[in-house]
């Protein structure tokens, strides 16, 4: 049997994705094809951009930026065991339809091994689950002595996805060893950066995947009870999980003695209130009982006292659901892949300027260049590629010279970036990095908890220097303030909120140092970005007098009769640009 | 036992101090400001930061546990040039009015910019202003010199027990206010002080001192509270022979912690009214005694009413001012010399 797979993630649903869904399921039923077609609604296929996707089967036909008036049409060919062409993923640089998903460009790189089930699989059906091998990582395990798997883990060499990159199966050794009445493990979905939403993706489109990655962690380190820290602002991924749970309770994989095994494991959801902070691992504890999310100092770490004062383990959603794929593939199979000290995969959130924007899980170790224009489809509009933002808020902006690093956490701190949890932001000429540097700061400033002195006061100085610099007040010892303060918060803040903020300003004035002193000296932002510097003047040589300008100007700053060279009054323009935009001859420059 | 090494001198110091307590104890001095013995460690001020050898951030001595092997040094480049950072940001957002504060030369962010040569901040920008909370009896809050240390919140909720204190909003907005924002007035503060005595600046403050002499005229006299029986250790603040105010003695079993009589309850041993002498009224009028004159005159009278009408004719009620001790010798001689059972303690009634 055939299966159309429709896309029900977050981005998908927002281009209606749903009335797709609904449409299609009226039309089998409408021409009775319901036993020739199998109709699933999955979670995220990644390729968010060309949304809503619909994947079908058994040959993997990918079609994109489907509508519901498609629907007819698209059951018509699919009817007569032919390809709807007209909604082929078209390769922009060739202008060529591909037929199947794996030739697309932007899967071809991937490697979809924790992603496999999402866009596959329906994520409100355990049998779904089930039928892909689902909970058979369970199975075995169970078998095993709780040391065994620890062993596994390790031998897999996976780090946390989340940001750290910290062993995994040495955080489970220290929790396993650790002697108390109960102990916890904790699914940290409070995916809180910029850009990012693998987490989401992830909840959204295999949950079960999270719960058994999840039953794994607490059966290895002697756990009874696990908690999924997630933020409210996921809705979706908060009911599919909930679904997931009670769902695998009554088949027996979540309650008492499971598998007929002396192991007992349940799993509750808590909501987030949308504090970043509350992703640091004690602060997310405090909130789960109900205090401020604030961290508290480590030691003594969550493996020995977290939530409720006992040990805890806490990892994160794409963590965990490495763990069953590990199980499944076997740790030295999966030691396989990626690099010497950074085994495995990884998801990426592409955003910002590029052609390709999506999720897309990659082997550790694949260089920058590989993700940016293979599978990223390049710098959209034609434009020069300038840099990546790395690791959200808290990482390091990458520039040309590291288009060919490879991909993997320590290469990254090295150059001054960060994995963080996988935000991948590409930026090109026309981004000011004084102002997406000031763009980082304010986010990271706003969510400070404002526990200790250097997070708390400092964000709020680092940010006012570079809010002068962009509004071209700037003096040049704002640099150098900028680089000691940023250094000294980075030592002495508490958590890592604080101890990673100014690293968007360190790497910036590191590879993009002229480009500071230009709004500081010159009063000038190159890209064109920062109102307060920008000037527009009408070239009267090459002025035509068509009016174009004074007509789209929004503030009525250009006047000008027939015939006559036009001119912009400074004191009312608003630094728009629209009418440089506009102006059919290029007489109007920016300064 | 550890052993570590501390600014290159080597230290054998107990498995469960933490750097800053093994610093202390060799006579090494680190600054802090939200470190409170006794209190939860917030390690939020970030003032005790120390360099460890192998370790690539600065840590907080005071939530650091010593290792074996360790090598800290607290007075390092790196220490120094964070802890100059961290100064220069609080009094980025402070009221610098220290001609006229209260906590003038007893403060612990004006003595740690001297001693880091913290003359000024270059960080001139956005700072916060509140109105000075003047509703409380016993002190003022002035929140405008708040470095939000948050001993004030922890010494309220983990000794009183009142949680009178906590954060709200986030960040830079951050400040220590009291349910609903209130003043102090409408909370269920119970005037202990303990805060005001934390407070290592001029954030909370006595009225009693207010405008009544600096830090360096006022002498520290120690001494016990006459309040109960407890026997609190308490320092007095003494200028010209007159209490102004009370501040705490962590030297006594009560470790430094004090209630509102204590703290507050002292303004009666300057009261034109009190009784310095004792009076026996003769002929419906009170006159001044001896000690002797009067003790012998009460002796004379318990044998007598004995005598006459047997012990029956007695009650005693003691007080709780009276030690554990005093109160024991009280009864054994209400039931042994004045032979009655009818004795009683104002603490039931």
């Amino acid at each position: 049997m055939k299966e159309i797979l429709v896309c029900g993630g977050t981005g998908c649903i927002s281009g209606d994705s749903r009335l797709v869904h609904d449409a299609l399921e009226q039309e089998l039923s409408r021409q009775g094809l319901e036993a020739e077609f199998k109709l699933k609604y999955t979670g995220c296929h990644g390729f968010c951009e060309q949304g809503p996707v619909i994947l079908v089967t058994p040959k993997d036909n990918f079609y994109c930026k489907v509508a519901p008036q498609d629907v007819p049409n698209l059951i018509h060919q699919l009817k007569e065991g032919k390809v709807y062409d007209e909604l082929l993923y078209v390769e922009p640089t060739t202008n060529e339809r591909i037929l199947t998903r794996h030739d697309v460009p932007f899967y071809k790189k991937q490697q979809r091994l924790v992603l496999k089930n999402c866009g596959i699989i329906d994520p409100e059906n355990i049998d779904d689950y089930l039928s892909s091998c689902g909970y058979k990582s369970l199975q075995k395990v169970l078998k095993l002595q709780p040391e065994q798997v620890i062993q596994e883990i390790k031998t897999s060499g996976l780090r946390g996805r989340g940001g750290g990159g910290f062993p995994t199966g040495t955080k489970w050794d220290f929790a396993r060893k650790s002697v108390a009445d109960n102990k916890y493990i904790i699914c940290n979905a409070d995916e809180g950066d910029p850009g990012a939403f693998m987490d989401r993706s992830l909840s959204e489109g295999d949950p079960h995947a999270v719960l058994e990655g999840m039953l794994i962690a607490g059966y290895a380190i002697g756990a009874q009870e696990g908690y999924i820290y997630i933020r409210a602002e996921y809705p979706l991924a908060v009911k599919r999980l909930s679904i997931a749970i009670e769902q695998a309770k009554a088949r027996g994989y979540l309650g008492k003695n499971l598998l007929g095994s002396k192991f007992d494991f349940s799993i509750k959801i808590k909501q987030g209130a949308g504090a970043f902070v509350c992703g640091e691992e004690t602060a997310l504890m405090e909130s789960i009982q109900g205090n401020r999310g604030m961290p508290r100092p480590r030691p003594p770490y969550p493996a020995v006292k977290g939530l409720w004062d006992r040990p805890s383990n806490i990892n994160n959603v794409e963590t965990l659901a490495n763990v069953p794929v590990i199980m499944e593939m076997g740790s030295e199979r999966y030691a396989q892949i990626g690099t010497e000290k950074s085994k495995g995969t990884k998801i990426f959130a592409l955003t910002g300027k590029v052609n390709n924007t999506g999720l897309a899980e990659v082997p550790m170790g694949i260089t920058l260049r590989e993700v940016v224009f293979d599978i990223g489809g390049g710098v959209s509009d034609g434009k020069k590629f300038k840099a990546v933002q790395i690791g959200g808020p808290s990482g390091g902006c990458l520039t040309e010279e590291h288009l060919d690093l490879p991909i993997d956490y320590d290469s990254l701190l090295e150059a001054g970036a960060m994995m963080g949890s996988g935000g991948l932001v590409v930026m090109d000429e026309s981004t000011c990095m004084v102002e997406l540097a000031r763009f980082f700061l304010s986010f990271s400033r706003h969510e400070s908890c404002g526990k200790c002195t250097p997070c708390r006061e400092g964000n709020t100085r680092l940010l006012e220097i570079l809010q002068r610099i962009v509004e071209g007040n700037g003096e040049m010892e704002d640099l150098d303030r900028l680089q000691s303060l940023g250094e000294n918060i980075i030592q002495s803040s508490l958590c890592g909120l604080g101890q990673t903020a100014p690293n968007p300003i360190l790497s910036t004035l590191k590879y993009f140092r002229q480009e500071y002193e230009l709004h500081v000296k010159n009063k000038v932002c190159p890209a064109g970005v920062c109102k307060a510097l920008l000037s527009y003047k009408v070239m009267e040589d090459k002025c035509k007098a068509c009016g174009l300008c004074k007509k789209s100007c929004p503030t009525e700053a250009i006047t000008g009769e027939k015939k006559q060279a036009h001119k912009i009054d400074v004191s009312k323009c608003a630094q728009c640009g629209v009418c440089m935009e506009k102006c059919p001859f290029d007489a109007i420059i920016r300064g | 036992m550890v052993s570590i090494t501390i600014n290159g001198n080597q230290y054998s110091v107990p498995a469960d101090y933490s750097i800053l307590k093994a610093a202390e104890e060799n006579g090494i001095n680190i600054p802090t400001l939200c470190y409170e013995e006794g209190l939860t460690i917030t390690g939020s001020c970030r003032m005790c930061v120390v360099e460890v050898k192998g370790v690539r951030k600065l840590l907080a001595s005071c939530a650091t546990p010593v290792t074996e092997g360790m090598e800290v040094q607290t007075e390092s480049e790196r220490v120094i040039s964070a802890r100059r950072d961290i100064l220069r940001l609080l009094i980025a957002n402070h009221d610098l009015r220290c001609l006229t504060c209260e906590r003038n030369g007893d403060c612990r962010l004006q003595d740690y910019c001297y001693r880091y040569k913290v003359e000024d901040t270059p960080y001139k920008g956005d700072k916060k202003h509140y109105p000075i909370d003047t509703d409380n009896h016993f002190f003022i809050r002035d929140y405008s010199k708040c470095i939000k240390c948050g001993k004030c919140v922890s010494i309220c909720a983990e000794v009183n027990g009142a949680h009178v204190y906590d954060f709200m909003e986030r960040g830079f907005d951050t400040k220590v206010t009291s349910a609903f924002d209130d003043t102090l007035q409408e909370t269920t503060c119970t005037a202990c002080g303990m805060c005001v005595n934390v407070c290592p600046v001029g954030a909370l403050v006595e009225k009693s001192v207010l405008w009544e002499g600096r830090p360096w005229e006022v002498k520290k006299v120690t001494t016990t509270c006459s309040y109960c029986g407890v026997g609190c250790q308490l320092k007095l603040k003494v200028k010209d022979d007159r209490i102004i105010g009370v501040t705490a003695d962590k030297s006594g079993s009560n470790l430094g912690h004090l209630c509102a009589k204590g703290q507050f309850g002292w303004e009666y041993v300057h009261s034109q009214d009190r009784l310095t002498d004792p009076l026996i009224k003769r002929n419906g009028v009170f006159e001044k005694a001896s000690w002797e004159e009067a003790l012998t005159y009460v002796a004379h009278r318990l044998q007598g009413i004995l005598q006459e009408r047997g012990g029956q004719a007695f009650a005693g009620l003691s007080s709780a001012k009276c030690t554990n001790e005093e109160n024991y010798l009280f009864q054994k001689f209400m039931r042994t010399v004045l032979h009655t059972n009818n004795v009683d303690h104002c603490a039931r009634l």
